[in-house]
């Protein structure tokens, strides 16, 4: 870490003293923010709020992706019945949802925001009036206009939000969408259920499709802030797994959007493949979506010789099915004319919205935490990130393609390493021995397959933890989805949103 | 090229499970436990449980609060072990709950089983699922219960989108407040007779949800649950096993 007047300087995951980080004036931390985001690589990954006794602490994150670090800085404020803060939205656009949140949950007021709605109706929110059901959405007076609203129960069996168009004809003008109805309570269930298998289960249950991606993202945390410390060889089962669930998840993604392309070939050979991906998961670690293979210190679920060698023997016939599935429909004009230049969107446009993952590199930006802030063995191996340029359905389905494929040479390639290691990898650490870091803060990114999940925790004078954050990629993304609907038929939605596949539950958390 | 389409169907090969009853899963596989009569310190045992589905004296597992994370029978191997038993679903709620020396598979109480279900719905079972907070893991499977490789379609059964055209409705996750309103109006929309579903462990009992502020479970107060459908998330194959026993398909 280093430190200068106005932030503090830490790698992904590295813990530090609560003191260490500077408090603004909220003048100055409003100018650095406006300063230090003017670099395209330079974004943030969280800004939020949490109460400690009669003060709100405000701590944000921005990540710069050339230097590798993340600078931490904050500002305070006392509790009262009114609190206002100029909003940074206006100059710094990706900022609205952070400060929306804010808005929900403490009532701070940000003056001249541009877009102050509610995110997620928290149970424990600041203004209980506000109602989901009532949700202010954005309108246009018109009488050639009409509105369809679909939601919050959808046709398919998924989870639940609310879309709005605004159609002009089968045009559509602009979609806004209402989250929120998935609301659990994840991260204040965080700190009423203390026990560390009661939270390394939560982490498993913010999002399903990616309980190895968060579940990395906690225990990653949990180490670093209690100093446990982990071997190399369950370093790498670990980015297997994650890799694994990228692969899973990236071929069902296929497989859904050649329904919405109406190939029915490719919907069920991409969907059929993506089975012998979570059953051999299901074999490593008896769940389908990979719970239970991620526990802070060490598995219960060893990678062992049989497991290696099945999982070698599945990645080859993988590759056979998936390669000729894959070139034929990037080559099959009639699906191409429904994929290029549908839902497009600028590299200018996600740089604005602060857009993660998938949706930032299918549109030119080269955002990537396995590259920009590695953690473990990411360190050592060679990611290639790919990034497309188009912006387009066609990027979202090409990306996948390109990333299975980077996934299972990073996964052969990881194999190879593991095999000369003979150390196994350990038992999980007893409950209660985990003993972390008191009055400290400690941030954990990790590149799911969506993009980067972000786990921010603080303890207190007893090394408990006080606040626990959690971000997924969706909250972010999102605004591309609608950004992609505007000026398209109404009948492109299906697909743009299946090509995006964004989280409902770890938006709403 | 057609050929080519053809040579990649070929290639993948029949997926369908030909019978849906008799597949094993692999071992680590977390199903119907088994607790035997070994003296254990048993306050230790349940306070390692995440969601407090361990009872004492006897011992006793709820399947309908286990999150399926074996920490028990990590810790207790020889007290506590989980089968492969993947069919797991039942009718009644206390048949969920596993006692020292339990061996019996879990089954449906016939008697239980309301006259117009087997009568109705035995050639024919349409469903609207709804996701009442749930994590996308549980959506997924009921989404692979149709897929080519479970395909429940043979059966009759299917999830449909509106809930006129259905026969019951699916309710996974923990309900959440925001969601409370949505499943009443869902619900009510189904003509009657409509059955009633829990899928996982979330929707059964809240699971590590259970106890958040977040949560309006009131729903449930008012209805009889037709099925209850344990695991986090139900497996494909429970699922489809515990509806034929409910509308009698599965061959005995």
């Amino acid at each position: 870490m280093e430190t200068t007047s106005t932030y503090i300087t830490i790698k992904n995951q590295e813990t530090i003293p609560l003191s260490l980080i500077p408090v603004l004036d909220y003048g100055n931390f409003y100018k650095e923010v406006v300063a230090l985001m003017k670099a395209p690589h330079i974004h943030c990954v969280n800004y939020y709020a949490y109460q400690k006794d009669e003060t709100l602490k405000f701590i944000c994150c921005l990540a710069d992706d050339v230097e590798h670090n993340i600078k931490i800085f904050s500002h305070e404020m006392a509790k009262k019945e009114k609190m206002q803060l100029t909003s940074i939205t206006r100059e710094v656009y990706a900022f609205h949802i952070y400060e929306r949140e804010i808005t929900e949950n403490y009532g701070v007021e940000f003056i001249n925001s541009p877009w102050s709605k509610p995110v997620r109706y928290a149970f424990n929110r600041a203004d209980k009036n506000k109602l989901i059901n009532n949700y202010p959405f954005y309108k246009i007076a018109s009488d050639e206009l009409h509105e369809v609203g679909v939601g919050p129960i959808h046709a398919g069996v998924i989870e639940p939000g609310h879309f709005r168009f605004l159609c002009n004809g089968e045009t559509v003008l602009h979609l806004e969408i209402q989250l929120g109805w998935q609301h659990r309570g994840i991260e204040d269930l965080f700190l009423k259920k203390s026990s560390l298998l009661q939270r390394t289960i939560l982490s498993e249950s913010i999002a399903g499709d990616t309980a190895i991606g968060h579940s990395t993202a906690f225990v990653n945390l949990m180490e670093s802030m209690g100093k446990v410390f982990i071997n190399k060889q369950l370093e790498m089962e670990r980015i297997i797994a994650l890799e694994l669930e990228r692969i899973a998840m990236h071929v069902g993604d296929l497989g859904n959007m050649n329904i919405g392309l109406a190939y029915q070939l490719a919907s069920s050979v991409f969907g059929t493949l993506r089975t012998p991906v979570i059953n051999y998961t299901q074999t490593w670690c008896g769940n389908r979506f990979g719970k239970g293979i991620n526990r802070v210190g060490g598995t219960h679920y060893p990678f062992t010789y049989e497991l290696i060698e099945t999982l070698l023997k599945l990645l080859d016939k993988f590759e056979k099915s998936f390669k000729p599935m894959s070139d034929r429909l990037f080559s099959l004009s009639s699906a191409l004319m429904r994929m290029e230049n549908i839902g497009k969107v600028t590299k200018t446009q996600m740089q604005l919205i602060g857009a993660v993952g998938m949706a930032a590199r299918m549109a030119g930006i080269s955002r990537d935490v396995r590259i920009s802030h590695p953690s473990g063995t990411y360190k050592e191996i060679t990611i290639t990130s790919e990034t497309l340029v188009n912006g387009d359905v066609w990027a979202r389905a090409y990306l996948r393609k390109l990333e299975i494929k980077n996934s299972m040479d990073y996964i052969r390639n990881l194999i190879s390493e593991h095999k000369k290691i003979k150390e196994p990898s350990g038992k999980p650490i007893a409950m209660g021995e985990l003993k972390l870091a008191a009055n400290s803060f400690c941030i954990s990114l990790v590149e799911g397959w969506r993009g980067e999940i972000c786990h921010a925790a603080v303890t207190n004078d007893e090394g408990e933890v006080i606040h626990y954050k959690v971000k997924d990629p969706s909250v972010h993304n999102w605004m591309a989805l609608a950004l992609s609907l505007r000026d398209l038929e109404i009948s492109d939605f299906p697909i743009n949103n299946k090509s995006y596949n964004l989280s409902y539950c770890g938006h709403d958390l | 090229m057609l050929i080519e389409e053809i040579q990649i169907l070929n290639r993948l090969g029949k997926q369908f499970i030909p019978d849906v009853t008799k597949p094993q899963l692999p071992g680590p596989f977390k199903g119907r436990p088994e607790i035997s009569s070994e003296k254990i310190n048993e306050d230790v045992l349940a306070s390692l449980c995440p969601a407090g589905a361990i009872g004492k004296a006897p011992v006793s597992i709820d399947m309908g609060k286990c999150v399926m994370c074996g920490e028990c029978a990590f810790s207790f191997p020889s007290k506590i072990k989980f089968t492969t038993d993947y069919k797991i679903a039942t009718n009644v709620r206390e048949r969920l709950i596993i006692k020292e020396g339990d061996a019996n598979p879990i089954t449906v109480d016939e008697r239980e089983i309301r006259k117009e279900i087997r009568s109705l719905y035995g050639r024919s079972l349409k469903l609207r699922q709804i996701s009442a907070a749930g994590s996308n893991a549980d959506e997924a499977e009921l989404n692979a219960c149709g897929n080519p490789n479970f395909d429940m379609g043979r059966f009759g059964i299917e999830f449909l989108a509106s809930p006129r055209h259905c026969d019951g409705v699916v309710i996974t996750g923990p309900i959440s407040e925001n969601m409370a309103e949505a499943v009443q109006v869902c619900y009510d929309a189904v003509p009657e007779p409509k059955i009633l579903i829990l899928a996982g462990t979330d929707a059964i009992s809240g699971g590590i949800f259970a106890g958040s502020g977040a949560l309006n479970r009131s729903f449930l107060d008012a209805y009889t649950v037709d099925l209850y459908v344990p695991g986090n998330p139900p497996h494909p194959l429970t699922f489809i096993n515990g509806i034929l026993e409910l509308i009698q398909k599965r061959k005995k």
